[in-house]
């Protein structure tokens, strides 16, 4: 297990890089503690893939430095590192035994045979393949066949972390449930420092202590499910965490007055010297649909039903709003107003969050 | 217009992958397929397009048997997973591919790539090439290829399967609006439930090759007539109790019992399953008559915004999902309470009995 230290670490694939729109990464300074587990959370192209392989020894930094512990690393290769990678799609051995499968990375390190017995044992029943155990990995399913890297990924006790690159992509939706909590409970067990990469949000939020949210080459945020949820950093991370994601608004502020579209609303914080475009966010979960009269005027265009909850589309001017109503709640034809929980709105300013001062 | 399964059935090597399957598809529909891998959806599709021959049954399209006919002779659009673009064409080349292939007049031509690119709303980025466009333009501009000849049936298999969280977000919430317009039949093929919930329309869910229950979407999942359809149609899935009623009693786990009022009035005694959803488990009960269960807690997974339990009961793992954050120690007892209004109670071969009274009132 190690503690892992990127110092002013930025990659570009471009010779001489000259602005941000060159790096695949731009500067990061980052400590990732050890035995946490990480969720690396964004869109295709925003780097996670590149920060993934510097820190497992694929891609060599153009810039900066990565720590291991107080060891530099930075230009040792994976093998040397000792790190465990799990990726998108299974790789296990289809003429081997799953028991051989899960046995290859110890029998590689030359561990005794007693020692990998037990911790074989162990990560099969963890991982609930003791009764296919003697069974060829050729005829397994992708499900199971995936379950059999993931297992082998944390077989051994002695890596200085474990990576996944998307590993649940391929997986039954009735199949992540069970494979992340199997992921977690290990976790809790065995303590690994974890990286987890996803597109995923759910995913990156209920395996993470800390999720690191990336967007064009930058880490945005990094911070617990909550903090993302409830304080995003930047519009980006409203929008990505969230289904739907934080409603956007514009919005002209002054002291702790606010006028949105039409109507004005008062803040629970009073803002001074801002200049730059000021946009109002609040998630969905934290609006209501009122009576006519009781809030602000909006048209309603679409009502899904989804599971445990609605979602409201409504429309005022030409900017969408969502609104997430519980299952419970009968929505009349008069509820056509919206209101919000003004404890859970956060301003942004270029984008950024800014906090005002309490009244 | 309508398609129509009559007694379909279709085995391979002696195994059955389609038992028995009537299922008819009117004229601008949306149908969900919703099952787990290997229920059946790709075969089923298959046999809908022409490309595999059924066992066993016929096909009808327009009242015409068209059972064994060749997919080129039918008007029938087919989209899969990977969605294909010609990269060296512009959109409008790409969407006009086919029509070139029919040898339809350019005029002809033109009138329907633009009239279906605006339909999309594509019509400013007819110039480009797919490779200057986004992730999900370019899968709209694949979308609009199956839409230009007019096809009578479009056939969508898990179309967005390969693409970001996100991006599915948005397609899956413009594609029922893109399509209301076509009037063709739409068959789309997925293994998300929240993805049928969003799509609408009507739902046939998929088990091991059968369709357990074929309605409207919103209806499916709320009235599941089976233990296996309100299974596939929850994410995560439905929660289940083994439960007795004897001499005026409901017994559950370990015999402990409530009085057999309220729901369970009328049920004779007997043996049952008892079914409710994950966001129906409470950490605080909500009235007397509540359901108490000591049940030990695995792993929770914190949301941001809501908590999902995971916990262990009378030898079933259930899921609850509460709202908040609650931080609770792995490994610990937990106390949870369901409250008797979101009960479904299923005969023991796992047919509905009797639906959650808040379903009725809702």
């Amino acid at each position: 297990m190690a503690r892992i230290t990127l110092s002013k670490l930025a990659h570009s694939y471009v010779k001489d890089p000259k602005s941000d729109k060159d790096y695949a990464l731009r500067e990061l300074n980052h400590e990732w503690e050890d035995g946490a587990a990480y969720a690396l959370l964004g869109p295709s192209g925003c780097g996670k893939s590149t920060l993934l392989n510097i820190i497992s020894g694929i891609v060599t930094p153009s810039h900066g430095r990565i720590l291991f512990d107080d060891i530099d690393v930075t230009f040792e290769d994976t093998t040397d590192r000792n790190i465990a990678q799990v990726f998108q799609f299974p790789v296990v051995y289809d003429t081997m035994t799953v028991q051989q499968n899960l046995e290859f990375p110890l029998k590689n390190r030359g561990k005794d045979a007693k020692y990998i017995a037990q911790r074989v044992a162990s990560i099969a029943r963890s991982i609930q393949v003791e009764d296919i155990l003697h069974k060829k990995a050729r005829g397994l399913s992708a499900d199971q066949k995936q379950k059999i890297s993931l297992g082998r990924g944390m077989v051994r006790e002695d890596v200085n972390a474990i990576l996944f690159d998307e590993p649940l992509t391929v997986i039954d939706p009735h199949m992540k449930w069970e494979l992340r909590t199997q992921l977690k409970a290990l976790h809790k067990e065995l303590k690994h420092t974890m990286i987890f990469v996803t597109h995923d949000q759910t995913e990156a939020l209920t395996f993470a202590d800390k999720v690191v949210v990336m967007n064009v080459g930058e880490v945005v945020q990094i911070g617990t499910p909550q903090e993302l949820f409830e304080k995003p950093a930047h519009t980006f991370v409203g929008y990505f965490i969230g289904s739907p994601g934080m409603n956007i608004l514009d919005v002209e502020i002054s002291g702790n007055q606010a006028k949105l579209f039409d109507a004005n609303v008062e803040l629970t914080q009073s803002y001074s010297g801002l200049k730059g475009k000021l946009e109002l966010g609040i998630r969905p979960e934290f609006m209501t649909l009122c009576e006519e009269g009781q809030g602000i005027k909006i048209e309603i265009t679409r009502i899904e039903d989804v599971a445990h909850h609605k979602i409201v589309r409504a429309r005022y001017d030409n900017k969408d709003i969502n609104i997430i109503v519980q299952e419970d709640v009968v929505i009349t034809k008069t509820m056509n107003n919206m209101t919000f929980d003004m404890s859970r709105v956060n301003i942004y300013e270029n984008s950024w969050l800014v906090e005002g001062e309490k009244i | 217009m309508s398609l129509e399964l009559q007694n379909i059935s279709m085995s391979v090597d002696g195994n059955m992958h389609i038992y028995n399957t009537n299922l008819t598809l009117k004229k601008g529909t949306m149908n969900v397929l919703l099952g787990r891998t290997s229920s059946g959806k790709t075969t089923l599709m298959r046999i809908m397009a022409g490309l595999d021959v059924p066992t066993s049954g016929k096909i009808l399209w327009e009242g015409k048997d068209v059972t064994g006919m060749k997919v080129q002779d039918r008007k029938i659009a087919m989209v899969y997973q990977q969605f294909i673009n010609y990269p060296a064409m512009t959109v409008y080349e790409n969407i006009a591919a086919p029509l070139r292939l029919m040898k339809k007049s350019e005029d002809f031509i033109d009138k329907a790539v633009r009239k279906t690119a605006g339909l999309m709303r594509m019509t400013d980025m007819l110039h480009k090439k797919p490779l200057e466009l986004s992730g999900g333009q370019q899968q709209r501009c694949a979308l609009a290829r199956s839409l230009v000849k007019g096809s009578g049936l479009v056939l969508l298999d898990e179309p967005l399967a390969n693409l970001d969280y996100k991006l599915r977000e948005e397609l899956r919430a413009e594609i029922p609006k893109l399509f209301e317009e076509s009037g063709a039949i739409f068959v789309y093929a997925t293994t998300e439930p929240e993805e049928a919930l969003l799509l609408g329309g009507n739902v046939a869910t998929l088990w091991e090759g059968k369709i357990t229950q074929f309605g409207k979407t919103a209806d499916v999942y709320h009235n599941p007539n089976n233990a296996t359809t309100a299974k596939v149609f929850s994410n995560p899935a439905m929660n289940f109790l083994n439960i007795e009623k004897k001499d005026g009693f409901i017994y559950f786990h370990n015999s402990n019992k409530i009085p057999a009022t309220d729901i369970f009035l009328k049920l004779e005694d007997g043996k049952y399953l008892a079914g409710f959803r994950p966001n129906h488990l409470e950490l605080k009960a909500r009235s007397d008559s509540a359901f108490h269960f000591d049940t030990n807690l695995s792993v929770t997974e914190i949301t941001g915004s809501e908590t999902f339990l995971h916990l262990s009961y009378d030898n079933e793992n259930w899921i609850g999902l509460v709202h908040g954050v609650h931080d609770l120690e792995y490994g610990s007892n937990l106390s949870v309470y369901l409250d008797l209004r979101h009960i479904f109670i299923f005969k023991k071969d796992g047919d509905l009995l009797q639906t959650a009274s808040y379903v009725t009132n809702r």
